[in-house]
This record gives structure tokens, sequence and C-alpha cells, in this order.
């Protein structure tokens, strides 16, 4: 078998287990691939050095190619998205001070993201009322799907972005930080940012991404469209690498071990037991077992690129005013996601693959058997916490909607 | 002359970079070193272009400003050309990039990220001879102690002790200081003392 050498790209966060557990744990080498992998300090690296060519692929935001193909960046990047890498894994984290605050004016718990939102609206009420400043929220990107849910999550509970809270850019590592120094009051990042400030006493988890909306999209792997368009049989090896590298994550037995690996200065650089948090779904206190969905790397089609993510993400670009919407516009938004690259790749794997290339988001309450290409595939539940539905065949109609805060 | 903001949390070499472009001709150099409070700085000192070193995280948060902040009142830009691929391949693989104002003529520009670029490529340089420098100077020393194991446990005299060195080197196919590395460790753990 000939070898094909694949540089890649990721930021040192839980969910980049995927692509590390490829390399790591033989599923590359398995497909005839010598995997490298870089560890990035920032997303606009990743963007600029892959758009000279110093990396065939990345571990990305999955609105980060959206943006890509609708112009948005300072430097421009042909990319396809063969795959998605897992669905969860964010939660919003506030200051202590602010969540006893939060707690006082309304009890919530974390797995209750309309509770914490009432919460949240009492007191961005009363500092308005004291004349206080806004409070500042931060993400790690506008593309991303942190500043999406947190805005959709406010905006649901009457919190307008922007006008009653700020929302400022901090990068993944310097969230803790910011938070003990008072500079912000809360963000919303990728595991294990959210257990590092809850370990250290100066954060406490508000609500979770897995509860703003239940199997929601958050990592995709990107990959430049000249190298793709030029590498069709190593592109294939590679999604079936990454996608037997899902399944060995999303199985319990793993967990431990993939901590291990992760918590290596090369990978995420944090103790083990902050990352397997993630993997356990215990990162937000609760009174049960923890959340199984909280991050799901490998089940209910979580490697599945569905359009339909990336039009709901579209249709979040477009609230926020980052991008008018055209007919056009939504197209090359949903054209980057590729699950036509995704079923040639896993064609002849016994992996059950959604026959469809999109669905109706936010319509499962409970996890149900879609049609699948072979055998059975359970999907869901993927509801939105204020209970509305996203049609992307109707999405001149949810644009409209939204725009009522 | 455009005025240029030069933000690298290495001080050294944004001191390197600050003196370039003082030597070129730019007076309106200013160097930050803590991005804390950021917005601010770029509010009141309104630069023309800003440097920045590819390695810093707060990269993300620099592009969002320039898109959205009501701190930064003019429109800022990528630098370069987005057509100019080869500036700004040049640039990545210094490890430096670049921001400009709109409607900044080109060719200004160009000097400012050339002799960006050509300082970081010096500093780069310059840490990797020193790097060298010091590798060399551990293995120099990692071999004498290792002479003076062998002198002392086996009654050889320098240049036998070193021969002999050499002589597993070779047969080895490693280095000497690696050897010489082995060597000490072993008789570290086997409690040779008193013999460095």
């Amino acid at each position: 078998m000939t070898v094909t050498d694949i540089t890649a790209a990721f930021l040192p966060l839980t969910d980049s287990a995927i692509l590390v557990a490829a390399r790591e744990c033989g599923f590359a080498e398995e497909e005839g691939i010598a995997l490298s992998l870089l560890r990035e300090t920032s997303w606009a690296n990743v963007r600029d050095r892959m758009a000279i060519g110093q990396f065939e692929a990345a571990h990305l935001l999955a609105p980060m190619p959206i943006a890509f193909a609708l112009g948005l960046t300072p430097l421009s990047l042909d990319l396809v998205v063969p795959m998605a890498m897992g669905l969860g894994g964010n939660a919003v984290t506030v200051s202590a001070a602010l969540h006893a605050q939060m707690q006082e004016a309304h009890p919530f718990e974390p797995s209750s993201p309309a509770d914490a939102g009432k919460a949240l609206a009492a007191i961005v009420q009363r500092r308005r009322a004291q004349g206080l400043d806004n409070l500042q929220f931060a993400v790690v990107h506008p593309h991303s799907g942190h500043n999406f849910e947190l805005c959709y999550w406010l905006a649901a509970s009457g919190v307008t972005p922007d006008v009653d809270i700020d929302i400022v850019v901090v990068p993944p590592p310097f969230m803790p930080d910011a938070l003990s120094s008072g500079q912000i009051n809360g963000f919303c990042v990728g595991e294990p940012w959210n257990s590092v400030a809850v370990e250290a006493g100066s954060g406490m988890i508000a609500t979770t991404k897995s509860a703003i909306w239940k199997s929601s999209p958050e990592k995709v792997l990107g990959v430049r469209a000249d190298w793709a368009s030029g590498n069709r049989e190593a592109l294939g090896a590679l999604v079936r690498a990454v996608y037997k590298a899902a399944q060995w994550c999303g199985e319990q037995e793993n967990h431990v071990a993939l901590s291990e690996i992760l918590a290596r200065d090369a990978y995420v650089g944090q103790p083990a037991s902050l990352i397997l948090r993630a993997l356990d779904g215990t990162v937000a206190p609760s009174s049960g077992s923890g959340d199984p969905r909280f991050f799901v790397p490998f089940d209910g089609a979580a490697t599945f690129p569905w359009q339909s993510h990336a039009l709901w993400f579209y249709s979040q670009m477009v609230r926020w005013g980052q991008i008018d919407h055209t007919a056009e516009n939504a197209e090359r938004a949903k054209r980057c996601y590729r699950p036509d690259l995704y079923r040639a790749a896993l064609d002849a794997l016994p992996a059950p693959i959604p026959s469809a290339n999109a669905k109706v988001e936010g319509a499962l309450t409970t996890a149900q058997p879609m049609g699948a290409t072979q055998g059975a595939l359970m999907l869901g539940p993927d509801g939105f916490f204020d209970a509305r539905t996203f049609d992307p065949d109707k999405l001149e109609a949810y644009l409209a909607e939204q725009k009522i805060v | 002359m455009p005025s240029v903001l030069v933000i690298d949390d290495n001080s050294v070499r944004a001191t390197i970079i600050e003196a370039g472009l003082r030597e070129a001709g730019h007076d309106r150099v200013t160097v930050v070193t803590d991005v804390t409070g950021i917005a601010g700085k770029i509010a009141a000192l309104a630069p023309d272009v800003i440097v920045i070193d590819l390695e810093n995280p707060n990269r993300d948060m620099l592009e969002s400003m320039f898109q959205l902040s009501r701190a930064v009142k003019r429109p800022i830009a990528m630098f370069v050309d987005r057509t100019d691929s080869d500036a700004i391949e040049r640039a990545i693989d210094a490890g430096v990039s670049a921001y400009v104002v709109d409607g900044l003529r080109q060719e200004r520009v160009k000097t400012i990220l050339d002799m960006a670029i050509s300082r970081f490529k010096a500093y780069s340089r310059m840490e990797r001879e020193l790097e060298d420098a010091r590798n060399a100077l551990q293995s120099r020393e990692i071999v004498d102690r290792a002479k003076r194991l062998l002198m002392a446990s086996r009654g050889l005299s320098e240049s036998e002790a070193y021969a002999l060195l050499r002589k597993t080197a070779m047969n080895q196919n490693r280095k000497i200081s690696d050897v010489a590395q082995s060597l000490i460790l072993a008789a570290d753990l086997l409690g040779d003392e008193g013999q460095t």
C-alpha cells in the first residue's frame, strides 16, 4: 500500500479528540496515511497556513468553511467539508458572582436553558435600571457555533446580543483567566476550558450547548478543495480513518485512555481528569449520572455533514448581520458541506449512512430511526430548547420569523 | 509616513522590528507586547498598519474587532492584496501577519511588510544559532564528563577515553554525545559516585 502524507491542524480542545485518535490509535496508519498533526494557536492561523498550502486538512469550527465560501474572511480559502467531527461539546460559563446573582433572581439548573435565560435576563434588566454597563460575554470567533448558540439562547431569553449584552472574542485557552480577572462576565467555549474555569473556582456552568440545541453541530473536517479534487483516494482514506476514530472515541470504555492521550502537552495540555468530564458528560453538575449527549463523537450520524446544519449556521449569519441573504449565498453555504464525498468514502464500510442530505432540525423530541443506505441508524433527539424547528426548505420563513427577537 | 502598530508578545523581537522600521524612516511606530485593552489603544493610535506575530493567539480577537468593533473607526483589511499570493506566502512563512486600513497605497505597505518579514526571519535565524550554540556547548560538557568517568573507572588517559567513546559511537552508529549521555546515565543509575 502506498503511504500518503497528510498534515492536519487543530486547536487545543477536547473535540480535537477524533483527529488525535485517528493518528494515535492507528486508524490513519491502517488506511495508508502518515498523519501529522499541528497544534495551532488561532483559527486565523489555521486559515492562513492552509491557504498557502502548509497543510491539507484541519479541525474547524463548523461555520468557518461557510464564512470562507461567502467571502467573509480577510484571506480567502477554498474548502470542502467531507465530514463533521461530533456533536455538542460546549458550555456557557459565568463568573461565580454572576452565577450567585442569577440563582438568587431565578433559581435554575444548567440542564434548563430556559430557566438560566430567565435568570440572566433578570440581571440584565436590573443592571440597566441601575445604570450599570453591559455584561461582557466572550465567544471564540464570530463564525463559530459558540457565537450562534450563545446568541440564540440570549435572544430566545429576551436578551438582545450587542444591545443588552456585549459579545467579544477571546481565544479559548485565555477564557478562564479573562473570567477570573473580571475582564468578562461569562463565555461560551469548548471543553476543557469550561471545566478549567470551574476547577479554578472562578466560573460556574450556566447551561450547555447540548441543552440549548440537542445533537447540534460543532466541528468539521475542513479539507483544501484543490487537494481534495486532486487526491480523491487519499481523501476517502482520510474520511474512513477519521470515521473509525470517531467510533472509537464514542465508546465509553476508551474514554480514560482518550483523556490521557489528549492531556499530553502536544495536544490539549490540561489534566486528563478535566478532559474526561466532556467525554463522560459530567461538565455541568447534575443530580443524575450526567448528560450522555454533552459531546457525541459518533452516534446519531455525528460525523455526517448535514447540509441543514450548514444552512442553519447561514441563517444565523444572516440574523446577526454578518451577511445579506440571497438565494445564491444560501446555495454557497449549503454546497460547502459535501455528503457526496462522505458517502463515496464510506461506501465500502458496513456503515449506516443517512439517505438524505438535509433534515428538519429540532423536530425529534426523542431518538428515532432514520432512513439509511444500510443497517439501522438512530437519530436525535435534536430539539432546540425553545421548541422551534428549522426546515431548510423553508429558509425564507425562518429568516423572517427570527428577525423578531 | 503611515503610522505602524507592532503587536508582539516577544519584546526582543518587537524591538528589533521597531528599530528596523525606524531606520527605514518610519518614525510613527508603536510597540505593544500586552494586548490587554488593545481596542482602546487602537482607537487612540488609529494606526494605518498593524503588524502582528502569527503565533499570537489573539489574532481571532483582533480580526473580529476590525470587522465589528465600534472602537476601530476605519475599515481594516488583511494587509496584502488578496491576489498577491507570493507576498502572503512569504509573510506567513516568516511568521508575521499584517492588517492595513483601507485606501493605503500598496507600495507604502509593501516596504513595511518587507521590513517586518526580513526582521522576523533574522530573529528566527538568531534564535536557531543560539539554540545550536547551546546544544554544542551542552554536548561538549557531556563528552567531558563521560571522559572523566572512563579515566577514573578504567584508568585511561584522556585521549584513550575519547578514542573509546568514538569507537563505541562508530560501532553503534550513534553520536559521541549520545554515547556519552548513556554512559553518564548508566553511571548515575549504578551509583558510581565521585567520578564527575
